[in-house]
């Protein structure tokens, strides 16, 4: 008597058949981001132009439609002022629940309110920054371009917070009380010691809700609205590029559906880089 | 060891620290509890005013006659979200009934199947796909995907008319369109959260089903997928909670026709799209205005049901079952 009896005949077809449809549905699920970038490099290159990153929006319908500098302008100056408000105050948060917050009903209740937040859809944040500031005309404008940095720095603080959590909790307790036994104060050792060790990661969380915050569009449409001018004028209206491909989406002119193109084209690369940035700074990480 | 208690510990030391030494630290401590107080305060209020804001509409239809009235109907003023509660929740399950096996089947695939030096690359693309922001998915799938799956469309419309709510004329924008929108938007979640549970499943389980003659499907079939089954659903609910929030993707391929279709292949209206496209019109009419508040109320308690349902999933997931079910493995 043989140790192993052989596989049956149809074990192994049911074997062989199970890991060829795991390995399709694979294919399955990549091939929209095959097709997604091949349509993007094929109808948007064509649309850049030097003009194309240079002038305005025109608004015209016949002759140049212009192009969307005041879009790319209104996303970095949007998205930086998010930038500015989310990260600090999300660090912030996970320096709290690491630092005081182990236990306690007050740190958990923190916890579970961020994890809420996760799983708020961006509009309902478009939502609220519109009821508070847009209807109360907060600031002397309805629609302003700081209205749109708040949502989007609501959407952006859970990210960061949770990233943050995660990379704090793993500096060793060692190097904590190493540096307490020396005699420096608690907010020293965390300023000095711990988010310094924690920084790649801090960096890397950062950088993921900033190219998550960057291709919102929802939150924007009624808090930042859309306008065809550059401004660098926060309370003002501003233009940004996924409210600008969603304006152009819907207009029947072949130059402004191909300007669409080109505007998701330059969204997408700068996403990318911001998430190839995200990767490569957490894998110099010493955590993690 | 927590730091906390060696500032205690410590007390004399610090004790001999003049008092102004000590500042910094309460500052830091109060400020940092400020910070998360603030926060919490702010989604309060937030909450409390999303619900204030949406009392002319609820007060004027009621809470119930609002959600469950099948007439949204701008130029009578007369506001029932239930097509657009109906689009939000057939075009959900769409993408679940598609994104989720794909999503289970890709993690199964990575992180049990394929070549090792090939593992990384995968689960990057796959990530890749969270990456494309949403209305460049609506782009797409309103320029590429709807002229190209029409002819697609209709043929599934046709053939499989025997079934309910499947037939009829297709015209282009669709349920069916946004429900495929939102499967490829939700797989990226769905896997990696599907690939972390996986992980947690004990090796002995595996080694032990190869070591008793298991191919590697009935390893999959006996060991993996019935200890991470909770775990999968939890993750099926998250990619649920995202589908139902999902914005202008859906609002581009829905076709935004406020009533609701009679088959999968029909254009509707969800929830988020309709506040993303009346909010313009709407803002000076008290009535629509606190409708698309309330509709976005509506959005929010789904999201955290949905999401609540989900945590608890997922908790109970990664603590493994209490008592994995062992059917038998069939040869």
């Amino acid at each position: 008597m043989s140790a192993l009896a052989p596989v049956s005949h149809r074990r192994r077809r049911v074997d062989r058949a199970a890991r060829g449809l795991l390995a399709a549905a694979t294919g399955l699920a990549v091939l929209p981001l095959v097709f997604v970038v091949f349509y993007l490099l094929q109808k948007g290159v064509g649309a850049w132009s030097v003009g194309f990153f240079t002038t305005d929006p025109s608004g015209k319908f016949f002759g140049d439609a212009g192009g969307v500098r005041s879009a790319i302008f209104g996303t970095l100056e949007m998205v930086t002022l998010a930038t500015v408000i989310a990260v600090p105050a999300g660090i912030g948060v996970a320096l709290y629940l690491v630092e005081y917050g182990k236990a306690g009903r007050f740190a958990a209740a923190v916890r579970y309110f961020i994890d809420v937040m996760t799983g708020v859809p961006s509009i309902v944040f478009g939502l609220f920054v519109y009821i508070v500031l847009v209807i109360a005309n907060t600031g002397g404008a309805s629609f302003a371009g700081w209205k749109g940095s708040l949502a989007l720095a609501l959407l952006m603080l859970p990210i960061v917070t949770r990233a943050a959590e995660v990379v704090l909790a793993l500096v060793p307790d060692s190097l904590r009380e190493a540096a307490l036994a020396l005699g420096a104060p608690r907010w020293r050792v965390m300023l000095r010691i711990v988010l310094p060790t924690a920084r790649p990661g801090l960096v890397t969380g950062a950088l993921l809700a900033i190219a998550r915050a960057a291709g919102e569009t929802a939150p924007l449409l009624f808090t930042a609205f859309y306008i065809k001018r550059a401004t660098g004028d926060l309370n003002r209206p501003m233009n940004s590029l996924p409210a600008q491909i969603f304006t152009d989406v819907g207009q029947a002119q072949d130059r402004l559906q191909a300007r669409a193109w080109g505007a998701a084209l330059t969204l997408v690369l700068m996403i990318l880089i911001l998430t190839t940035l995200a990767r490569v700074v957490s894998r110099r990480s010493r955590l993690a | 060891m927590q730091a906390g208690t060696l500032t205690q510990r410590a007390g004399r030391s610090f004790g001999e620290r003049p008092a102004r030494a000590r500042v910094p630290d309460v500052v830091m401590r109060w400020g940092l509890t400020a910070l998360a107080a603030a926060v919490l305060a702010l989604l309060a209020y937030f909450f409390a005013r999303l619900i204030g804001e949406s009392q002319t509409a609820l007060s004027r239809f009621g809470a119930l006659g609002f959600v469950f009235d099948n007439d949204w109907d701008v130029s009578s003023s007369h506001y029932g979200a239930l097509p657009l509660v109906v689009g939000t929740l057939v075009t959900s399950a769409i993408a679940l009934v598609i994104g989720v096996p794909v999503a289970v089947a890709t993690a199964l695939y990575i992180t049990e199947l394929c070549p090792r030096r090939a593992r990384g690359p995968l689960t990057i693309l796959v990530e890749l796909l969270a990456a494309v922001p949403s209305v460049v998915y609506g782009l797409w799938g309103f320029f590429v995907l709807i002229p190209k799956l029409r002819p697609v469309q209709q043929w599934l419309a046709d053939t499989f008319s025997f079934l309910p709510f499947v037939g009829g004329h297709v015209a282009g924008p669709s349920y069916f369109i946004a429900g495929l929108i939102l499967a490829i938007m939700i797989v990226p979640i769905v896997s990696a959260i599907t690939r972390e549970v996986m992980a947690t499943v004990p090796s002995d389980h595996k080694e032990a089903a190869l070591a008793l003659g298991a191919t590697r499907w009935e390893m999959i079939r006996t060991a993996i997928l019935p200890y991470s089954r909770a775990g999968i659903s939890g993750a099926a609910m998250l990619g649920l909670g995202r589908a139902v929030g999902e914005t202008i993707a859906v609002t581009i391929v829905i076709g935004n026709a406020p009533r609701i279709g009679q088959q999968v292949f029909d254009q509707g209206y969800s929830l988020a799209a309709v506040i993303a496209n009346e909010f313009g019109e709407a803002a000076s009419i008290p009535l629509h205005r606190s409708a698309l508040i309330a509709a976005g109320l509506v959005l929010f308690v789904l999201t955290l049901i949905v999401n609540g349902f989900a945590r608890y999933f997922v908790v109970r997931g990664q603590q493994g079952p209490k008592a994995a079910p062992a059917p038998g493995m069939a040869g």
